[in-house]
């Protein structure tokens, strides 16, 4: 890889982004990069908007991404994909989640799709990632992992699935593992 | 070498591992937290004794004795902290340590979880005379920790590491030495982890007048060996190119996770020029960084929020490079944190060249913010509903918890809000001053941490305000963290459950009333009556935590 892979990552409080950077992060680290991530606590996780940073590479110095540089948004939440546009350059991916939570004063939901749908049409991947996983998994905290799978088999980011596995097998606690990769598989299956 | 993959915070608690830490005190915020949270889980294990303090004063002042007793301590505390300790921390850095003493400060350029101020804490060096070292990520955090404990023991100092929120909250692979060994001493075997012997020393523990005077000359004498130090330290280095390329006589002085930012720009640009990274901040090399900018034209000075480091630099070349051009919080703002792009706009622009930023043509509009909430359920919705239904038109006081979103649309219920207990005490000073009702919100936490004082003085001075107290039965804002209205301490022993109303009651307040804020004809009848007294009224709101409950019983499945 000749330039660092820059990632961010956009939710809401409560939708699994701390865990999906630590796989994300494990998973760059086994394949032998350097990595720098950047993520947030606090007051943001009561349903606030939610932005960690990934960059992972021969050597990476900052743990900021900054405007333009981003290589991949994946927005867990319509709103919040939209909410990360300031990082996007002409080459960067939306991989983003129709799961819609509106707020008081928020943009209707097709409005939102309107903006998205401005972006180049090979740049934007919309998926029901939080539906399928209610779905067929009965959960939709787990739709991280379900766009996590989908972003490595379509080659969104440059991480091998046998890493992937690997990190999830690290980063979940036992009981969760199952649903994890069942997540994940389908994702990549999609 | 072994790498592991740290956070920033949890490279802090393996380094003071590592450094024989056997006593830890704090106070919990963002983003410090993880920090006390951490020790908290492997205290026991580990034969160290942890604790969440009342408040960060109390959580220094009991640091302080433990080296005094000998022991090695660690204190943990977001920005604010360092505010409500500062006046046990000066006298501090009089009497110095016994033992190495570690005091981990966090700031957060930018306030993602801060209310407050955008405190730059660096200021408490100079006010102080302690010791302070910045790292920039989570491998420095490892080893600055560690060099802190040694200096603190070397220098009997305590040493401030001051962290900010990208750099407690970053992530990278961080090289363990295999030689640095969770150093477990004999007070595994001592349950009451009482393994200290306290050796009176009154001239070095008492700072009173006359002795005080000579006290200052030893601080200033010490400060001045510390510089010493640090003119040597290997976390002061400098990265020199083989050949600058094309920006000669131009060089680069940086500290904090700001110097990362600033390696990214230059390797984007293609850039080689001298660069000086500053792991001290105080006391400063000021050798070394005067025989830095010999021979240098101009100079970038890149540290977040105000411009301490410029100033500094800006008084050391007066008199040994007149003509050098400082640039500093001209090239870069003073609000909010740095990265790439702004450092790499502000290097272009002193030295001619280029830095590229995208200018993707979306004419993608910003979607409107979207503010935190209150979770499903959560006990203080009833209240904050309530106080807007029976007085709309009172002064609503607000505080530091998760209840300071009611100064959030669509609740809009908070007129003022500071630190932390303030809350009443401004409500206190209104309602002597007005006829106007106050009423005022404060959490358990916060009441233990601050409140107490504030309310004795509405009491004592003899005001009306309404405080309502939320007692959702934890700390919950910071992360679920222990308090003493819980029965319950870091450790996981129990401990005397501290009731609010009994508190309250022995303040002086006649007017008490402890309910379930679901209760909303009670809630709505007690708010009606209290507001019509002529002196101070409490109601206790006791429900718990909608997420802890719900925890509590997915714990219980």
């Amino acid at each position: 890889m000749e330039k660092n892979f820059n990632i961010i990552i956009k939710g809401v409080g409560g939708q699994g982004i701390v865990t999906l950077v630590a796989i994300i992060d494990q998973a760059a680290f086994l394949e032998g990069y350097d990595i720098k991530s950047s993520e947030l606590h606090g007051l943001s996780q009561r349903e606030g908007s939610v932005e960690a940073h990934i960059k992972f590479g021969r050597k990476v110095y900052s743990p900021l991404v900054y405007k333009g540089q981003a290589d991949l948004i994946i927005g867990q939440e319509l709103l919040e994909g939209l909410r990360s546009i300031g990082l996007a350059g002409s080459q960067t991916k939306f991989l983003i989640d129709t799961f819609y939570l509106p707020f008081i004063g928020s943009a209707k939901e097709q409005e939102v799709l309107d903006e998205l749908n401005k972006l180049p049409k090979d740049n934007l991947i919309l998926v029901k990632a939080s539906e399928i996983c209610r779905e067929k998994l009965g959960k939709e905290v787990v739709s991280s992992v379900y766009l996590l799978g989908y972003a490595v088999n379509k080659k969104l980011m440059p991480l091998k699935k046998e890493f992937v596995l690997r990190a999830l097998k690290n980063v979940i606690p036992e009981k969760y593992l199952d649903l994890n990769i069942k997540a994940f598989e389908i994702g990549y299956a999609n | 070498m072994k790498k592991e993959i740290l956070l920033g915070n949890e490279a802090i608690v393996k380094a003071a591992l590592a450094s024989g830490v056997s006593f830890v005190s704090g106070y919990p915020g963002c983003p410090s937290a993880e920090i006390g949270d951490e020790f908290g889980k492997i205290a026991k294990e580990n034969g160290i004794y942890a604790e969440w303090s009342t408040n960060e004063k109390v959580a220094l002042e009991a640091a302080i004795g433990a080296s005094f007793s000998g022991l090695k301590s660690l204190v943990n505390m977001k920005s604010f902290g360092i505010n409500v300790c500062s006046d046990s921390l000066l006298p501090l850095a009089y009497t110095g340590t016994k033992a190495p003493m570690v005091i981990v400060v966090a700031d957060d350029p930018s306030c993602w979880s801060s209310a407050q101020t955008e405190q730059n804490s660096r200021a408490y060096a100079y006010l102080s005379h302690i010791p302070m070292l910045e790292p920039a990520d989570p491998q420095e955090c490892y080893d600055f920790t560690k060099l802190a404990f040694e200096m603190s023991e070397k220098f009997n100092t305590p040493v401030i590491l001051r962290t900010t929120t990208r750099v407690n909250h970053q992530k990278m692979p961080v090289i363990i030495n295999p030689n640095d060994k969770i150093q477990i001493s004999n007070q595994v075997q001592n349950p009451n982890f009482k393994f200290g012997k306290f050796v009176k020393n009154p001239r070095q523990f008492c700072t009173m007048p006359p002795r005080v005077l000579e006290m200052k000359a030893e601080l200033l004498e010490k400060t001045e060996k510390i510089r010493a130090f640090a003119e040597r330290s290997s976390i002061n280095p400098i990265r020199k190119p083989s050949a600058s390329n094309g920006a000669s006589k131009f060089g680069i002085i940086t500290s904090g996770v700001a110097h990362l930012h600033a390696l990214e720009a230059l390797d984007e640009m293609g850039l080689k020029v001298p660069v000086f990274k500053l792991g001290f901040f105080y006391p400063l090399p000021e050798n070394k960084i005067t025989k830095f900018i010999k021979g240098l034209k101009k100079v970038l000075v890149v540290e977040e929020l105000d411009g301490y480091l410029e100033k500094e630099i800006k008084a050391i070349t007066k008199d040994t490079n007149p003509k050098l051009e400082i640039f500093g919080k001209g090239a870069l703002s003073e609000i909010g944190e740095l990265d790439s792009a702004k450092i790499g706009l502000a290097i272009a622009k002193i030295t001619g060249k280029k830095f590229k930023v995208s200018n993707a043509s979306l004419s993608i509009k910003n979607p409107p913010r979207r503010y935190p909430k209150l979770c499903q359920g959560c006990p203080h919705l009833y209240t904050i509903a309530a106080i807007k239904r029976i007085a709309p038109d009172a002064i609503f006081g607000g505080d530091i918890g998760c209840y300071m979103i009611a100064g959030y649309p669509p609740h809009n219920t908070q007129d003022f809000e500071f630190s932390m207990g303030a809350g009443l005490g401004i409500s206190h000073g209104v309602s002597k001053s007005t006829n106007q009702k106050v009423i005022t919100l404060m959490g358990d936490g916060t009441f233990f941490h601050a409140g107490i004082p504030a309310l004795i003085n509405t009491v004592y001075n003899k005001s009306n305000p309404l405080l309502i107290v939320l007692d959702n039965r934890i700390t919950a804002m910071t992360g679920h963290q222990v308090n003493p209205g819980m029965g319950k301490n870091l450790m996981g022993e129990s401990a005397e459950e501290l009731k609010i109303e009994e508190i309250v009651r022995a303040c002086g307040v006649k007017n008490i009333k402890v309910l379930n804020p679901s209760n909303i004809k009670e809630l709505d009848a007690t708010i009606k009556e209290y507001l019509e007294k002529d002196e101070v009224s409490v109601i206790v709101c006791k429900l718990i935590c909608a997420l802890l409950a719900k925890r509590q019983t997915a714990a219980k499945e």
